[in-house]
């Protein structure tokens, strides 16, 4: 249950690019074709389900304060996470070094036409935000660290497709001369993450108001965090609409 | 032949004098012009934009009519109800009076003014700069928006999403037959999260209920989804008024009965595709059945949140909400929908599963359906693409087979 639950929730409801705006950068520029979107979205599911666990391994039984408690006694109170920024790009420039070298083998034409992207996946934010926001929301397992990897990458595939497929679409739309290119991008982008906003606040709650003390009072917890919920929501628009 | 011709040849001898755009317009409302549109998606129909607008209009006016009224009947009920009084709704009794229509007409026609009068506006103002003859895509947009508003939205909120649907959700797209989103819908994404008070809770769905809060004579303005959601009962409404529409909600979304002869009209005349109608209906009630399944199981108790809302008959989620208005009139845009018919399955049973999904999962977001439709709309292109690759692979194939 856990499982399925981050995993929803990692695709869709903090989806990286339309919750959290990042890994921008290929992602408008790469989405011109669908082929080539599907290509690089591929290379990140990859990049992440990998880079996450292991910076995982790295976070449990190096970065964290306490986490060299293994080496012996003497070592429990050393805290490595100012290390955490550059173990864990270390970490991604590799596995990319990896891929680019496997996608030049297996598929000249994708590498070609992904070009500088490629290797630019070490630097994209979507792969180290991953990897920080693993860190930041202390997940618990490798397993799920897996899993939340697998599933932000899912999300940010389910993006860069989408946006490609759309680009296709208004190829020959009449958009006015200032705004083509880089600016009707953005512009979809945003409206995509209205879009994307209906799953914003979901899976909230459920049965953890089970104990129930007085009807009343559940009502009206219940309530405020409905009005919350939809603060924030506001927020994040406001945050969209000025990214547009 | 012979009117129809006439009217053609008379059009063809009055080309480029100054009334014929005045008898075009009119010739194209009441008949089937020779020609078909020359842009836009809609190229692919054989079939002249305007008309296609005025069909849907049409269809749309039982809609706004029984609106007028409902909103007046609501306000009444709402202040017997406060008094202490129950009404039982009949047609002819209370519903088609006329304080009901003054007090309808008095609220929701500002909206249908406001929102062509901005809307169209914005249409001149970008037909004049970018050179060209003024669309008739605002037609139904205009129609559409105050049709799934809160009655009592202030009208400068309502003029500003208007301009902000118009302009960011069209015309930067090209206008017409280029936009991704649903413009109308877009608008009520616009409302919904820019000024969430008067967009959801229990106040602003009946008319004056937002005024009277707080003082004595306060009524109460929530809609059945509402209730639901609270986990609260529902004391004396029985389904019939849902299907008729007697119940508090937007606009023109609560008659489900105008609304199924709407989509009739609407799939007669072809307009609407009724592919997109029944696969929505069929994914919005699998959902409500997977719903019925977990309850039935055991799985969630009374003390959650989700429980009010998932313990609902599947069927009924059709009626009480705005799903059906959501499938009919939004989902069908031939503009913003999937163009492939494999994909207008796709595409309509998604919305369907996800409207009901996002009702009932969702404690921020009362009702899902606009949203459900705005999502589907971003993925109708990347459907539409894997279908036509889907055909392009299998016929490569065949092609294949045949020449080995």
């Amino acid at each position: 249950m856990e499982h399925i639950e981050l995993f929803f929730k990692s695709i869709f409801i903090d989806n990286m690019v339309f919750a959290t705006f990042l890994g921008m950068c290929s992602y408008l520029a790469v989405s011109k074709k669908v082929s080539t979107a599907v290509g690089l979205g591929a290379a990140v599911i990859f990049v992440l389900a990998v880079t996450v666990p292991i910076n995982w391994l790295l976070d449990q039984y190096v970065l964290q304060p306490g986490a060299l408690s293994w080496l012996g006694e003497e070592y429990a109170s050393y805290d490595l996470s100012f290390l955490s920024f550059i173990m864990f790009i270390a970490t991604i420039a590799t596995m990319v070094q990896l891929v680019e070298i496997v996608v030049e083998k297996f598929s000249p034409s994708l590498y070609n036409s992904l070009g500088i992207f490629l290797p630019l996946i070490a630097v994209n934010c979507a792969i180290l935000g991953g990897s920080l926001f693993m860190q930041s929301r202390e997940i618990e397992t490798i397993g799920l660290a897996f899993n939340y990897g697998i599933a932000s990458g899912i999300g940010w595939f389910l993006a860069i497709l989408a946006i490609a497929a759309i680009r296709e679409k208004i190829r020959y739309s009449n958009v006015p001369a200032p705004l083509r290119g880089l600016g009707i991008t953005f512009i979809i982008t945003g409206l995509m993450a209205i879009g994307f906003m209906s799953f914003g606040g979901m899976l909230t709650g459920g049965d953890d108001e089970g104990s129930k003390k007085t009807e009343q009072a559940a009502q009206i917890e219940k309530q405020d965090k409905t009005e919350t919920k939809v603060i924030e929501n506001n927020s994040t628009i406001a945050n969209n609409t000025t990214v547009e | 032949m012979g009117l129809k011709s006439n009217l053609h040849n008379l059009k063809e001898k009055y080309k480029g004098t100054k009334m014929a755009p005045a008898f075009n317009a009119i010739h194209t409302f009441l008949y089937l012009p020779n020609e078909t549109t020359h842009g836009g998606t809609h190229v692919k129909a054989a079939d002249d934009l305007k008309r296609t607008m005025n069909t849907v209009i049409m269809a749309l006016i039982p809609c706004l009519i029984f609106g007028i009224f409902n909103a007046g009947y609501q306000h009444y009920a709402a202040i017997d109800a406060a008094a202490g009084i129950t009404r039982e709704a009949s047609l002819f009794g209370n519903f088609l009076t006329w304080d009901n229509f003054v007090i309808g007409a008095w609220t929701v026609l500002p909206l249908v003014i406001v929102s062509y009068g901005v809307g169209l506006l914005v249409e001149f103002i970008f037909a004049v700069i970018k050179g060209h003859e003024v669309e008739e895509g605002y037609l139904v947009t205009g129609m559409l928006v105050p049709l799934i508003v809160p009655v009592d939205i202030p009208l400068w909120m309502l003029a500003v999403a208007v301009v902000f649907g118009v302009v960011i959700g069209k015309e930067v797209f090209g206008g017409t037959g280029m936009n991704i989103l649903n413009p109308a819908l877009a608008i009520r994404a616009f409302l919904f999260f820019a000024y969430p008070t008067w967009m959801s809770g229990d106040k602003v769905w009946v008319h004056g209920a937002v005024e009277r809060a707080g003082t004595p004579d306060a009524i109460s303005g929530e809609t059945l989804l509402g209730a639901y959601a609270q986990n609260s009962s529902l004391a004396g409404i029985d389904y019939m008024d849902m299907f008729y529409g007697f119940i508090p909600g937007s606009v023109g979304e609560t008659s489900k009965l105008l609304i199924i002869v709407g989509a009739l009209f609407l799939i007669f005349t072809k307009i609407g595709s009724w592919r997109i109608i029944l696969s929505t209906i069929i994914g919005a009630l699998s959902m409500g059945l997977i719903f019925n399944g977990v309850v039935d199981a055991g799985w969630i108790g009374d003390t959650s949140k989700f429980y009010g809302l998932m313990s609902v008959p599947f069927w009924q989620h059709l009626i009480i909400g705005s799903i059906l208005f959501g499938a009919v009139y939004m989902a069908t845009d031939p503009v913003t929908a999937s163009q492939t018919n494999k994909g207008k399955w796709i595409y309509g049973f998604l919305i369907g599963f996800l409207s009901i999904m996002i009702r009932v999962f969702n404690p921020a977001y009362p009702e899902g359906v606009f949203l459900a439709i705005l999502l589907m709309n971003v993925f109708a292109p990347t459907i539409d693409h894997y279908v036509v690759q889907a055909n392009v692979k299998r016929r490569m194939k065949r092609l294949k087979v045949k020449t080995a």
